[in-house]
């Protein structure tokens, strides 16, 4: 966990005090909605269909326990009892009155969080990967340099009205994990041949109307020099990015318009410019930065403890252990992910009394930590191999441990048109039935690693165009239809996946994944041949002709 | 961007004014004496563009009570109930589709 100082408490506290005086001013009339519009989306307020929406950010999706709790509180006490985990390492709250806003905010900033730069135009919250400083074989915590970028940007004058929204994703591992290839920014942290650390820098990634891969724009990045990069990229941003248009106002259009070596050629200039200047980050300041994340004091234990041989023979347990226990930096240690996605729940979601008890779990089996992750569950990022039994049973207990992490059934989804002022189609019931129809767990696992995401509009909150498989909810007279793309990926080989055909309707969407999964079993050149490689292979066509050749 | 006043207002059928209030962000209607109504039943109907053009107006001047009204169509039945008349403006008035984790 990083430990905030007294800085950071009074920023975070004057801006709730701040934020009470222009909810004050707008309640009494003397702010009108045009004015307090920019105000509330600075401090994370949404208005959706039936109410307010307060979107809470995570930073680099690290929470600690007694954080969760408060969001637990905050969840019993001002909205509805539940919280929505997003795919950028926030919570939102749906039901939240503005009235109630200033002190929901200042409990969560008791505990040192907010709701800075999860709206507006300018740099959102920073994520990484969820594994970070656990993952095996990762270069460096990347929180570390997440953390630099988020004290960096937060309430940046120059940054804070950009163009559009600015999304930056760091990873430090080989699989990426925060999907930086559909950012406006991607960080790969990695070092060069002399050992020095630094970052692969990606630029233009995004999805929404126009999707975008990230390209490289330089291999190689100094970590002394990665917020004058940042801020070189920002400010041709900044000066070029389209503000007469929304739908090509982010930095992919710049960058697609330009293209990459004008682009990149801009940014060199500016930063040849300023690349000496005070935002060199001399080695003291990332040390003290380093210095304030406080690691577990781990303890050597057996990696094969008894407890957990033991516990092997249940094959509930066994087949929970192998699909959501993976490996942890140190021996007798692994990372659990806890399952947001049950069998016919909206994906995402958790109860306050949930959120308690995974607090008091991470107490008791993770070192008080928890992590966010963008596929929308949670991880306990340190839990000891012989705990993995108990913890089990608690969380089954929650239901919390529904094996299906990176299943067919572990479906990311926006709120959809059941909560969202911007959709056009609803999302979470579409997830729902889509569980239902392959709540099987050995039939899930035969199919293997499938994800699916469904987004409700074409802002693609649901990250439609990364899924393996992709569901967009669309209007068409009055009526709900989905166009599904097929072979798009989040991670290191990211690709946008491939539209098959014309839109279903609402009713026959699950069955239409069916026909699809069926397809692959039948198609795919052996069992460990995962979908997208089937697609890959073969292309969309054999997939559209099962979907189309009875519609 | 266009004022919702300045835009061209074409209804096809019966009509209101919906917002959201202000304070608690719930779903409200323009009602018949010059305020709003958290009861669709007990909305202003309009049935011309320029109906619904003076219910807009009158709508839009109270920015204290209520943010960003809009037309939207409604059904009316032949016995007067007031339905939505899109999806859309169903779940508004109806909540959403799914069970909620906590039951309201």
């Amino acid at each position: 966990m990083y430990a905030y100082d007294e800085i950071d408490r009074t920023l975070v506290n004057e801006r709730v005090s701040e934020f009470r005086d222009q909810v004050k001013r707008r309640l009494s009339g003397e702010l009108t909605e045009d004015e307090f519009k920019m105000l509330r989306l600075m401090n994370g307020v949404y208005l959706q269909l039936h109410a307010y929406m307060l979107r809470v950010a995570i930073p680099y999706g690290t929470l600690s326990a007694p954080q969760l709790r408060k969001m637990a509180h905050v969840a019993r006490r001002y909205d509805r009892g539940y919280g929505h985990f997003t795919t950028r390492q926030n919570i939102q709250f749906n039901w939240i009155k503005l009235a109630d806003l200033p002190d929901a905010l200042e409990d969560l900033a008791s505990v040192g969080i907010h709701a800075m730069q999860t709206s507006g135009n300018c740099v959102r919250n920073v994520t990484t990967d969820q594994w970070a400083g656990v993952a095996p074989g990762e270069v460096e915590d990347p929180r570390i340099w997440a953390e630099l970028l988020r004290q960096y940007s937060t309430m940046h004058p120059e940054f804070t009205y950009l163009p559009r929204k600015f999304k930056i994703a760091i990873t430090a591992s080989d699989h990426d994990r925060a999907a930086i290839k559909v950012h406006d920014i991607g960080l790969r942290l990695l070092k060069n041949a002399s050992g020095e650390t630094g970052f692969e820098v990606l630029v233009g990634g995004g999805l929404g109307r126009t999707p975008f891969i990230g390209k490289v724009i330089k291999p190689f990045v100094a970590g002394r020099d990665i917020l004058s990069y940042v801020e070189s990229i920002l400010r041709v941003y900044n000066q070029y990015g389209r503000r007469d248009n929304i739908y090509k106002a982010r930095i992919k259009i710049l960058v697609h318009e330009l293209g990459i070596e004008k682009f990149s050629a801009e940014v060199e200039e500016e930063w040849q410019a300023m690349r000496d200047s005070a935002l060199q980050l001399d080695d003291e300041i990332v040390a003290d930065i380093r210095s304030r994340f406080q690691y577990p004091g781990y303890q050597t234990l057996s990696d094969t403890p008894d407890e957990l041989t033991a516990a092997s023979a249940d094959p509930q347990f066994e087949r929970w252990l192998n699909n959501s226990v993976a490996k942890h930096q140190k021996p007798g240690y692994a990372i659990v992910t806890l399952s947001l996605k049950p069998i016919g729940g909206p994906p995402g979601d958790a109860t306050a009394d949930q959120m308690d008890a995974i607090a008091d779990l991470a107490d008791k089996y993770s070192f008080g930590e928890i992590r966010v992750g963008h596929e929308q569950n949670l991880a306990l990022p340190n839990v000891a191999k012989r705990d993995l039994p108990a913890l089990w049973q608690r969380l089954d207990e929650l239901g919390l441990a529904t094996p299906n992490v990176n299943l067919i059934t572990d479906i990311i989804a926006c709120p959809g048109l059941d909560y969202c002022s911007l959709a056009n189609a609803r999302a979470i019931p579409i997830a729902q039935e889509l569980t239902r129809r392959f709540a099987n767990h050995e039939l899930a696992e035969m199919i293997g690693r499938l994800h699916i995401n469904i987004s409700g509009c074409i802002n693609a909150c649901g990250h439609h165009h990364v899924g393996h498989i992709g569901i967009l909810g669309v209007e068409k007279n009055n009526a709900e239809f989905y166009q599904i793309t097929i072979g798009g990926r989040a991670d290191e080989g990211a690709v946008v996946g491939t539209l098959i055909g014309p839109a279903v309707p609402y009713d026959d969407v699950a069955n239409v994944i069916e026909d699809i999964v069926e397809s692959y079993l039948a198609l795919r050149a052996r069992p460990d041949e995962l979908f997208y490689q089937t697609v890959e292979r073969l292309g969309v066509e054999p997939f559209k002709e099962r979907v189309y050749a009875t519609r | 961007m266009t004022s919702p006043l300045q835009q061209k207002i074409k209804i096809t059928g019966p009509s209101v004014v919906t917002a959201n209030r202000t304070w608690d962000g719930i779903v409200i209607y323009r009602d018949t004496q010059q305020g709003w109504t958290d009861e669709l039943a007990d909305a202003a109907i309009v049935r011309t563009a320029d109906e619904a053009r003076a219910l807009l107006a009158e709508s839009t001047a109270d920015d204290v009570d209520a943010i960003g009204p809009y037309i939207a169509p409604v059904i009316v039945r032949d016995d007067g109930a007031i339905e939505p008349g899109n999806l859309r403006e169903r779940i508004r008035r109806q909540g959403v589709t799914i069970d909620l984790p906590i039951p309201a």
